[in-house]
């Protein structure tokens, strides 16, 4: 169990808006051990950057209300005070952000933002933690790392922003490292770099990774498992290769046939039809049957459960053929959700 | 950036020339001959002979902008009509205690408006927040002269406890004496800048508490304190800019309160000269004040550049 | 660029288009306003005032240039005089009725003159650039050099008393604020796209500017004045005060509040009427224009 970093049941997240609710994330569960990287695959709107923020507690506190289980590093992430939380990120669980632009602190240095997360946590100051701030510029490969900490944001370029931000993030040695579309905001060619950076750092040091983004290449890149969120909840998860190969959802086929690749040259470009649902009036069904080509009655009546065709794999559809269904031995999944 | 501060401080230069400018023209734009603006009219015919020399009275406009501002670059601002004084004495005493009085209120107002501003934009939408915005309004929209007599009358009149007029006897000192005087006309004069800096300040607050670095300072598990410290860090420039604007706003602009109290500076200066049509006294008066709120205005565009990294390689 | 002339003949469609946009964003507008409580008890307040200061006449039997000196200084709430008497035995009412009259025409006058003038100026600066800009961006420098109190009352002190000195004044004032808003809200209307592309298709500076820009400019700009008039109420009242502007025995507000000066040791609550009324005119104004601007900063 010392092994488990994260441990999710029935997670539920709304906001208050209005005098409506937003239900963002709609009962999720999971697990993460270290050395892990999952990595949570979703358009706009299906709730993966609440669940990731969840885990650190960071969504607006006024207006966010979570219920279930959250657990993180032992920690009852539901419960805790913001004090506990406080102690919490940085030390065991940090962030990685979107638009390192908008995200770093324009009126400091990178290097004071590095020092300023180590001293809070480990009480280490002056040319000490400047030393440990220049060894994380050089392990996140910033070049010239002596000159870039007494840089300010908007005097990098795209991916050493990011670079640093990652080097905030790893400051204090966490165990779980959290991504919400590192490489969006970024060009092309500095994708690669970044993903690979992250994926190398995490197994250097054995941190369990969660990784949040839209595009189905990224997952590829960097995830041993991926899961699929549509409209607040996961609708299929399994192994980064065998579900990329064979998707069973028809949402994530969907996904995946709708990537542009090379192959795809003088065919019609394949898309889902409709949109998502809103997010205040969500039905107990298969959110997505309005715009799936396979949808039945029994889609309409009540939630999918998940079925699992062979382990470590699941799918919330009723397409899809439980194991147990089709054998009578029941093998326990490892490391997949576990209420089923 | 020093190429920056060269640049600003030559900026400078043409401005100050304008104003000059402009201060002189006033003594071209009050009715009746220039003579009569500058000298009383039981001056003797060889004073008004050497002053039309001096100041080339009948030359062209140009020429006289040039040999009045000969004068004023010696500190010759010509002598009061009302006291045959020269203007620079006056100016000088007047000028100093307009500068205790409009540091005062600044600093008080300055503090309040921070106070109340941060406090407004940290708990956006409460009740706090509401009283705040309602403060900074109402400190807005007052006519301060009216305040002025309002805190008179319930200070001095009603309950007897600070004097309405002046600023205590003779040279001014750090004593109670002193102070007591001091008290109401400085609140009066704080009132505008703290409503004004308080509607800045929450500006600034709520737009950088909206901005994404925000949840980034959280997910480090930064202690409140150090979260601050990034808000104020961030806020200072705009801040501070609009406060140095408003000490030169409260130096040229306190000539009102200073009437209702019988405050001796440079705005009674003003109000007398322009009771006794003391245009030596009106010309050389703003002038100064002009000036002032001139490199008070530089100083501030420096610092601020100073404060805001990214402004830095402007 | 000539090319797309041939499309050119489009534009009244485009402009059609444009109209329906905005009238709707108007009535937006409207509506907003009217659900804003506290604007419309603001606006409410400044009708019924402008509405007394119009029909004065009929709401005081007195003239308010007419005193005795048997009657001077009677308090609040004395028979016949509801309001008190000043200090030349004029009623006291009568007189912030009528001095209502000219405290709000020197208040909104000067601003009223520097929205048409600085506004042109600035907007003309704002759309043309170049060295057009230069000449009137650094003209409008050399004023705010100077503090907006000091130099009103310097040039009305130089000028003499009197209403149209203090006018003047006044507007020389406003004018170089209201260039310097209309100019920044201008320079950046100028980058939109529609603009670029209007401009694009050969139409000519001042049919861009009557179409595309002013529409865009003038709701901002309008806003700004109005923030504008409180102060200047507050200014105009202020040079009464110090004896420029309205001279006696003309009523104003800021002029009572200098000759009632003495009385607050005798009279204070009568002498701290006018002020009330400069008061209470200015808070309505300025909560006005807010309101007015967040009604505004929805765009559909």
């Amino acid at each position: 169990m010392s092994d488990l970093l994260v441990r999710a049941r029935q997670l539920t997240i709304k906001f208050a808006q209005g005098n409506d609710f937003v239900h963002a994330v709609n009962g999720v569960d999971f697990d993460l051990n270290q050395r892990e990287a999952l990595c949570i695959l979703g358009e706009s709107g299906s709730g993966k950057s609440v669940t990731l923020r969840a885990l650190m507690r960071l969504n607006p506190p006024s207006k966010t209300i979570m219920s279930g289980t959250l657990n993180v590093g032992g920690h009852d992430v539901v419960a805790a005070s913001e004090r506990q939380m406080s102690s919490l990120r940085g030390p065991f669980v940090s962030m990685i952000f979107q638009d390192p632009m908008t995200s770093l602190d324009p009126v400091f240095t990178i290097g004071q933002q590095i020092t300023e997360t180590i001293a809070r946590h480990e009480h280490i100051g002056g040319s000490e933690a400047r030393k440990r701030a220049l060894n994380l510029l050089e392990l996140v490969q910033v070049p010239s790392p002596r000159r870039r900490l007494d840089a300010y944001p908007h005097e990098l370029s795209g991916g050493l922003r990011q670079r640093a931000m990652i080097a905030i993030a790893l400051s204090c040695r966490p165990k779980l490292l959290l991504a919400d579309e590192p490489t969006t905001a970024l060009d092309a060619s500095v994708q690669i770099q970044i993903l690979f950076l992250l994926r190398e750092i995490q197994q250097e040091l054995g941190m369990g990774m969660i990784f949040v983004t839209h595009d189905l290449g990224v997952a590829g890149e960097v995830a041993d498992r991926i899961a699929v969120m549509y409209a607040g909840r996961f609708i299929e998860e399994g192994p980064v290769e065998a579900l990329m190969q064979a998707p069973l959802h028809p949402y994530a086929r969907g996904l995946l046939g709708a990537t542009v690749h090379e192959g795809s040259r003088g065919s019609r470009l394949v898309t889902i039809p409709g949109a998502p649902p809103d997010l205040r009036y969500l039905p107990d069904a298969c959110a997505f049957a309005p715009r799936c080509a396979e949808m039945e009655a029994a889609c309409l009546e009540r939630l999918p459960e998940f079925r699992h065709p062979v382990s470590g794999r699941a799918a919330r559809c009723v397409h899809v053929k439980d194991r147990s269904d089709v054998t009578n031995t029941a093998e326990s999944p490892a490391g997949v959700s576990g209420v089923c | 950036m020093f190429f920056y501060i060269i640049r600003r401080v030559l900026y400078a230069i043409p401005i100050a020339l304008a104003v000059s400018l402009v201060c002189f023209m006033l003594v071209h734009i009050a009715p009746g001959d220039p003579i009569s603006a500058i000298l009383p009219p039981d001056a003797s015919a060889e004073t008004v002979a050497m002053v039309r020399k001096d100041y080339g009275l009948d030359k062209p406009l140009p020429v006289q902008f040039e040999l009045w501002l000969a004068h004023v670059v010696q500190g010759d601002f010509g002598l009061s009509l009302a006291n045959r004084r020269p203007v620079l004495d006056e100016l000088k005493a007047a000028a100093g205690q307009t500068f205790l009085l409009a540091s005062t209120a600044a600093v008080l107002g300055f503090v309040i408006g921070c106070v109340l501003g941060g406090i407004a934009g940290v708990f956006r939408g409460t009740l706090a927040d509401r009283m705040a915005v309602g403060f900074a309004v109402a400190g807005i929209s007052v006519p301060h002269y009216w305040l002025g007599m309002v805190f008179v009358i319930i200070f001095s009149v009603v309950l007897g406890w600070l004097p309405a007029i002046g600023s205590g006897p003779g040279e001014w000192a750090w004593n109670w004496v002193h102070i007591r005087h001091l008290i109401l006309p400085a609140v009066t004069l704080a009132v505008i800048p703290a409503g004004l800096v308080t509607r800045t300040v929450r500006g600034v607050v709520v737009e950088i508490l909206s901005q994404d670095f925000i949840t980034t300072l959280r997910g480090k598990g930064l202690r409140t304190m150090m979260l601050a410290v990034h808000v104020i860090k961030n806020a200072a420039p705009t801040s501070i800019a609009v406060m140095g604007l408003q000490l030169g706003y409260l130096m040229g602009g306190s000539i009102l309160v200073e009437t209702v109290f019988a405050w001796p500076g440079t705005g009674m200066l003003l109000n007398q000269a322009i009771f006794q049509r003391d245009i030596p006294v009106l010309q050389g008066t703003t002038l100064v004040l002009a000036m002032i709120f001139v490199t008070l205005n530089l100083t501030v565009d420096l610092v601020q550049t100073a404060l805001d990294p990214r402004m830095r390689r402007a | 660029m000539k090319a797309a002339t041939a499309t050119a003949a489009h534009i009244p469609h485009s402009k059609i288009a444009e109209e329906l946009g905005r009238a709707s964003y108007w009535r937006e507008v409207g509506h907003r306003l009217l659900r804003d409580r506290l604007t419309m008890v603001c606006l409410s307040i400044l009708g019924l005032m402008v509405l007394a200061i119009i029909f004065a006449p009929l709401l005081s039997p007195y003239d308010p240039l007419q005193g005795s000196m048997i009657r001077r200084l009677k308090p609040v709430g004395t028979p016949g005089h509801w309001l008190g008497t000043d200090e030349l035995g004029r009623d006291m009412f009568a007189r912030l009725l009528y001095g209502g009259r000219l405290s709000w025409f020197v208040g909104i006058t000067p601003v009223a003159v520097a929205f048409v003038i600085g506004g042109g100026l600035g907007i003309t600066a704002g759309f043309f650039g170049g060295w057009v800009n230069m000449m009137i961006m650094r003209t409008t420098d050399v004023f705010y050099a100077f503090p907006s109190v000091l130099l009103a009352v310097a040039i009305s002190g130089a000028l003499g008393p009197g209403i149209d000195n203090a006018l003047i004044a006044m507007t020389l004032v406003f004018i170089p604020m209201m260039i310097r808003v209309s100019e920044s809200v201008t320079a950046s209307t100028r980058n939109l796209d529609y603009v670029e592309a209007a401009r694009s298709t050969g139409a000519g500076a001042l049919t861009v500017v009557r179409i595309h820009v002013l529409p865009n400019v003038l709701g901002p700009i309008f806003v700004y004045a109005t923030t504008l008039v409180s102060v200047s109420m507050i200014l105009a009242s202020g040079l009464s005060f110090v004896g420029l502007g309205v001279k006696p025995p003309e009523p104003e507000w800021g002029l009572m509040l200098n000759t009632l000066r003495t009385a607050i040791y005798t009279q204070p609550l009568l002498a701290t009427l006018p002020g009330v009324s400069i008061f209470i005119t200015s808070i309505c104004f300025n909560l006005a224009s807010d309101g007015l601007r967040t009604a505004m900063d929805v765009r559909a």
